[in-house]
Formats: structure tokens, sequence, C-alpha cells
């Protein structure tokens, strides 16, 4: 492939083919990512971006293939050799310990002598320098559990440039953000490329990756499917790239036909044992023939409330009405009961609480109506009806490969979290509680989970969608509910949301 | 007056005669457990060491040479858990619970074949023991001293140095400090060894200065209290010597109260004053200490992905 780099290559792969067992994750990869530049790398779940950036940063080893750094052919057998060749990673999921202060995670493993006094020292005094040169603001003696997700990232990026990184390696870095903090976030990146530092950005998101990068790199089934430069591309040419077909993004439903109340909670409230209050006077109503999105930063109180409304919690205070049943705390009810009510959830959580990894596909689709006819008689599962029922859901939800005896955890995120819609949404429930659909799941899966969602609206049920993704709820919901510190801070009709305005409200709580 | 006097000085030296091997025991969990390995074999070290310490002061009759082979002892069952657990990453529960039944076994088998007498060592003269240093008294024999130093020096060494923040870190979040490049099994293996050194000590105490050769199961239990006692102190090392000291202070009334006839109550039953240690372990456990916080990645073996 001809590259498109005029300036030197800070990084460069040539031949880079990783394989996993049977699993060939990346193929044969070259790619060139010039110096000073914001390169995106963007591609579906398991295009083996990922993988690749793994490869770079020492935590896996290629298979073949060469990684040249400055034009100088390197081996990279560990972490320790990528840092000391001068490239720095911000992970997914944050590699700080909790109960540490900003400074001491600063300093974990560059701690500049046996004793830390001096380290902390020398510490300081570089983080005031990075602050003021690159805005990134934060107290060095804060603990990391006490500051904002958007902090803990500043503190990545600061971690790593104090190991004297001059190439930054972001893997997914906007899941976590507000829109106003992955803003801030993007600001950052813009003026570290002004320093000459190469940022290389793995996402999903490509109007993040339109917005900031300058080049963009497209991965699929663990080869580079396309280069380009951002001012010669668009969302959707990548998209198609992405996933090599054409997709629409946006979802045309007609509008909602309301019917009568569903579910109703008047100030529901929970609190823990340790007295932490989770959720804080919920007020909410759900009509039938409607899907109602609840938006926020995760950790906000949706996983509770999701956990209230199934029945797996019960509420401390307030009161919850699910198909004219009245429950309260003097009157609490289980899962079972709920799903007897007719509500369905499908959990945020698909792989701990929607269903069990080691169980057959077969036994995944009937999970919770296990002990119902057809599946079960006189006490016995009957398997030939087991298998009958989840083929047929296969079929109609496009889940591949359409083979019930083959364990759920070796479908892909995107099927496994068909299987569980299908489940759930096979039974014709009056109430449908959903918790991030599309978590993990890629843009094909994603397109069928949304329609099928709206499908079921139009037929008289009420759904309620939680998702950190905006634009997920913005696509789906007719009404938005936007929670902040367990309570409901505010709701738009969609046709007057935007992620602007979610975001002022999410940011503002 | 004088005989009040005397009573609390006797009882506060004998409180720490009793704490040494629990304040030594605790110091060694403490660098275990911080660096997310859970050690119940805490116990089984102990005894192993007391066995050889007794055995090779037998042997040899250099009380010094006794307490050599008590390190190297209880370094040997160290490195075994660490072996079952960070090179293979086994469940570290069970291999505690083995290394315990391991000991208990062994010693006894070696004795019997060794010595002949039950399981016991033959009695220690005073050439092969630790003696006291300034008050015979007292019993301040050199480890009670090396316990009382153990105390600041953990402190010192988990919040003062490099190898003190990487064990803390390596405890709450070990990928954070494989993706800084620095080794979880080695910091970890050297963690258990800092464990088998201070587990080593406590059995020699055992053994040749509180008490003069070893018997069967002579640490009734120390090893499960100092366990606790690093509970009780949340994983912090004075904290825990301060509950070591409660422990020792009980047991040493315990001992005083024996045949004493309280008003009202009349003569305790020694059985129940031998057990006020371990009720009130299982009373603090049960609830009076709120919610410990023990390291995040205690009990869980590292695992890369793929």
């Amino acid at each position: 492939m001809q590259s498109l780099t005029a300036a030197a290559a800070a990084i460069e792969l040539r031949g880079i083919d990783k394989s996993f067992g049977a699993v060939h994750a990346v193929r044969g990869v070259s790619l060139a990512i010039p110096r000073g530049s914001i390169t995106g790398i963007v591609g579906e779940n398991g295009a083996g971006k990922s993988t690749l950036m793994s490869i770079l940063y020492g935590l896996y080893r290629a298979d073949a293939g060469q990684i040249l750094i400055d034009d100088r052919p390197v081996d990279m057998a560990s972490p320790r050799d990528a840092i000391a060749h001068g490239i720095g990673m911000v992970h997914q999921h944050f590699m700080l310990v909790d109960t540490f202060t900003v400074l001491e995670n600063l300093v974990l493993g560059a701690e500049g002598g046996p004793l830390l006094a001096g380290g902390f020292a020398a510490a300081r005094a570089e983080l005031t320098r990075l602050g003021q040169e690159y805005g990134l603001t934060v107290d060095p003696d804060a603990r990391i559990a006490d500051l904002s997700v958007g902090e803990q990232q500043r503190v990545e990026i600061l971690k790593v440039l104090f190991r004297g990184a001059r190439m930054l390696i972001l893997d997914e870095p906007s899941a976590v953000l507000t829109p106003q903090e992955t803003d801030r976030l993007f600001e950052i990146l813009k003026s570290l490329r002004a320093r000459g530092v190469t940022v290389v950005l793995i996402t999903h998101k490509l109007r993040e990756i339109m917005a900031v990068a300058d080049r963009v790199i497209v991965m699929r089934q663990g080869a580079v499917v396309a280069e380009r430069r951002t001012t010669e591309t668009s969302t959707g040419e990548l998209a198609e790239l992405m996933v090599g077909r054409k997709i629409r993004l946006d979802l045309d439903k007609a509008p909602a036909v309301h019917g009568q109340t569903m579910l109703a909670a008047r100030d529901l409230s929970l609190v823990d044992r340790r007295g932490v209050r989770l959720l804080n006077g919920v007020d909410l109503e759900l009509r039938a023939g409607e899907i109602v999105g609840i938006a926020g930063v995760s950790g906000n109180g949706q996983t509770e409330l999701l956990q209230v409304l199934s029945g797996i919690r019960p509420p401390t205070a307030g009161q919850l009405e699910v198909c004219g049943r009245v429950i309260d705390p003097a009157h609490p009810i289980d899962p079972a009961e709920m799903r007897a009510l007719g509500l369905a959830h499908v959990p945020e959580d698909r792989l701990r609480q929607g269903l069990v990894a080691a169980f057959e596909a077969s036994e995944t689709s009937i999970l919770g109506y296990q002990d119902q006819p057809p599946y079960c008689r006189n006490h016995l599962l009957d398997v030939p009806a087991v298998d009958k029922h989840c083929a047929e859901l296969m079929r109609r939800f496009d889940v591949r490969p359409q083979t019930p005896g083959l364990r759920s955890s070796h479908f892909s995120g995107g099927n496994q979290q068909k299987l569980i819609l299908a489940r759930e949404m096979s039974r014709l429930p009056k109430v449908l509680l959903v918790g991030q659909p599309t978590r993990g799941v890629d843009i094909g899966a994603i397109e069928f989970i949304h329609r099928e969602l709206v499908k079921s609206r139009d037929v008289g049920c009420a759904i309620l969608v939680v998702s950190v993704e905006l634009e997920e709820i913005l696509s789906l919901a007719d009404r938005i509910l936007v929670m902040s510190g367990g309570r409901i801070i505010g709701e738009v009709a969609a046709d007057q949301a935007d992620e602007r305005v979610l975001g002022r409200m999410m940011a503002d709580a | 007056m004088e005989e009040t006097l005397t009573f609390v000085t006797l009882t506060l030296a004998a409180t720490l005669r009793v704490a040494t091997p629990l304040v030594l025991c605790a110091m060694g969990g403490l660098f275990s457990e911080k660096s997310g390995i859970i050690d119940v074999g805490l116990e089984g070290k102990m005894l192993m060491a007391a066995f050889f310490a007794a055995a090779t002061a037998s042997l040899t009759g250099s009380a010094w040479a006794g307490v050599v082979a008590a390190i190297v002892a209880a370094e040997a069952l160290a490195l075994l858990h660490g072996f079952a657990c960070i090179t293979h990453r086994g469940n570290q529960v069970v291999s505690g619970i083995a290394l315990n039944i391991l000991a208990a076994g062994l010693t006894v088998v070696l004795g019997t074949a060794w010595f002949a007498r039950g399981g016991q060592t033959p009695p220690l003269n005073d050439g092969e023991r630790l003696k006291p240093i300034f008050f015979p008294v007292a019993g301040d024999n050199v480890l009670v001293y090396v316990a009382l130093l153990s105390v600041p020096f953990t402190w010192w060494l988990i919040a003062r140095t490099r190898f003190g923040l990487r064990l803390r870190a390596v405890g709450e979040m070990p990928l954070a400090v494989d993706a800084a490049g620095v080794s979880v099994a080695w910091l970890r293996y050297r963690a258990v060894l800092l464990c088998g050194l201070f587990s080593g000590l406590a059995g020699a105490y055992l053994s040749i200065a509180q008490n003069a050769g070893f018997s069967r199961d002579m640490t009734a239990g120390q090893g499960f209290i100092a366990l606790a006692a690093i509970i009780f102190g949340k994983w912090r090392p004075f904290p825990a010597f301060g509950a070591c000291l409660v422990f020792g202070l009980l047991d040493a009334v315990a001992i005083r109260l024996q045949g004493v006839k309280v008003p009202g109550i009349g003569e305790v039953p020694v059985q129940l004053i031998q057990a006020l240690p371990y009720l009130l372990t299982l009373f603090l456990l049960a609830g009076f200490i709120g919610n410990a916080v023990a390291p995040k990645a205690a009990g869980v073996p590292y695992e890369k992905e793929h």
C-alpha cells in the first residue's frame, strides 16, 4: 500500500503477524506513523487494533514482522523496552492503584532511587512543569479513588509523559468520558502534537477520529484495509471500510404511540450497607409503546436502578409499580416473579448476569425460563425442545454460528448479546429493561439490535434503555432521562436533544 | 504497693515474651499479604522452624546454628508456597493449609525418627538456647529486641522505600505494576521470602528461647493469631503490633489468673482462661473491626491476558 506519510516515521511496523491458537488476530500489518501527528486506528471489535498496539507496547510478541522506532529496528520484549524507546500507553482500563495518591502512581516503576523521598520531590517539580506546558493540572496529593474519571485519565497521560514518552498510544480514551471531558482530552492531545509528541488513538467512534486525528488507518479482520487523511474522508466512508459493506448509522422510526403506564417508580431510593446512597428518590414512568433512554456517565446509579427495577435488589425506600403490582421495601419481589409479571431484563454485564459462559448456547437461550414448559417436563429438561427453541432464536436473530450446542463463551460479544436479546424478547414481554444494549458489539450487530428494539416498541412493549453511548440513546429513545448521583436530573424529548445538551446536563449535576 | 508494681512489671514482661513470636510472624505475614499473597501457612512455617531450630541446636550445641536452620526451614516452605501460588498461580489458601498439614506431620515424623522421644527434641541446656541479655527475670533475649525493631523496620520499608511502594502496588493492582515494566512475580517472591525470614525467627524463638526444646504442635495456633493481628491492624505494621500486644497481654493475664479466685465467680476454669485469646479472635473477627481493607489483589493469582 502506498503510504501517505511525508514526514519522518516515528513508528514503523513491517509485516506484523500474530495468532492466538486458531485465531489469526493480526495478518501481516505494515504501517508507518509520522512524528508529531495524531493518527487514528479504527476497526470493529476483533479487528486486531488492540492486539497490534499491545505488540507495539511489548505486551505480546509478534509471531513475525519487525518494529522500527525512529527508523531503527527494535526488539519489544516487554513494556519496559517500549518505555525505554519512548512509547507510552494509556489503557482503556486505567492502570492506576486506587488507594495511592497521584504522586505515588506517577513514580511507580520510575522512582529514581531506592528511597522514595528524593523521587517524590523530583516528581512534584516535574508534575508542575508538565501541568504548565500541556495544561494538564491535577492535585499531586489526591487519592486516585477520589478523582473523577477524566482526572484519572489525565494522571495516566501524565504518567506516560513523566517517563519521557514521545509517542503516546491511547486505547478507547473517550469510552468513559463525558462529551465535555472528551473535548478537554482532545485539546490536550492537540497541545501534545504541537510539541512534537506522536499520538496514536484506537477507537471505534468515528466522529471523534474526524474531530481530532490527522490521519486514520482502518483495520478489518486483522489487516489494514485503508489509510486516509481525515480531511479527505467521511464517517460514512470509514464505517463502510470497517464493516466491508454499506451501513446505515441513523435509525428511522415512526413516532411513538403511547399506551398505558406499565412501570412507575416513585421516590425510589437505595442505600447500601455502608450507608452510601446509590439511588436518591428516582421518579420514573414507562408507558407501553415507547423507548425511554437513560443517559449518564457510568457509575451514577444506572446499574443500581436496573437492579431495583428488575427485582434483583429491593429498594430501601419508595415504591415501584410494575404491570399493576406494587413493590416497596415491605413488599419485595424477586426476579422470577418479575418475569412472571411480564418484565424482561437484558443485563448490562452479559458475561456475569446475562449468560453462563461455560453453558451451551441452547442452555443460555432458556436461562430464567428453564422451569417452564415446553423446556421442562416433570422437573426434567426436554433437551430436544430446548435445542429446537435455540435454533429458532438463532435463525430469527441471526446469531452466528447457528450451533445450539456451542459453548456460550465461544460466540463473539455481538452474537452473545443477540442471543440474550432473543431470549428475552421472544417471550413478548410487556416491559423490557436493557442495559448497555450494544457494549462491545460491532457495528453490523448494533444496527440489527437497534432495529429489533424499535420493532418491539412498535408492537406495544415498554422499553427502558440504559446506555453510556449518547449516540445510541439519541437514535433509539423517544424520551431521554439524564441520571447523575443516583438521581434523575432532567428529561428531554428525543427530538429536542443532542449530545451538547445531554453532555451539559451530565456535567452540571 | 510494691506488690502491685511487681505484678504489673512481671505481667508486662510476660506480655512481651508471649507477644514476640506473634509480632515476628505478623510482620512476616504483612509483607506477604501486602504483596497480594495470602499466607495461612504462617503456622506451618513457624512450626517447621521451631523444630529445625531445636533439632539443630541440640545436635550442634549452638543456638545460632539453630536460628540459621530455622530460617532455612521456613524459607523452604515459603518458596514452596511461592512456587505454588506465584509461579503456578495455585489457590493460596489451599497451599497454605497444605503447608500447615505438612509441617504438623513432618516435624513429628522427623522428630520421632531422629530422637525417638515421641516427637520431642531433647531438652536444650543453657548453652544451646538464646539467653536474656539484660534482665534474667524478664527473658529479654535477642529475638525480643529483633521483634521490637521489626515493627518500625517494616513500616519504613513499606512506606518509605521503592520496594515498599511497588509491594503495596502489586497487592492492590498487579496489572499497573506489570504495565510499569516491573516484574510482578519477582516482587511477590521477595515478599514471600521476607515472610519466611520473619516466621523462621518466630519459630526459633519458640523452641530455643522461650522454651528449651521442641514439642509437637507447640505453635498451638499462634500463626493464626498473628494472621488475625494483621487483619485487626488493617494491614498496617503499628496497629498490627498493638493487636499482638493485646493478645500477649491476654495470654499473660490468663497465666497469672490460673488458680486465682475471682470474687463472686470463684475459681475460673483453666480451660476457659486459655481459650480467651482464641475467643477474642473470633469475637473481633466476627464484626468488631468494621470493614477491614485488605489489599485488593490478595488471593488473586496474577495472569496476563492471553
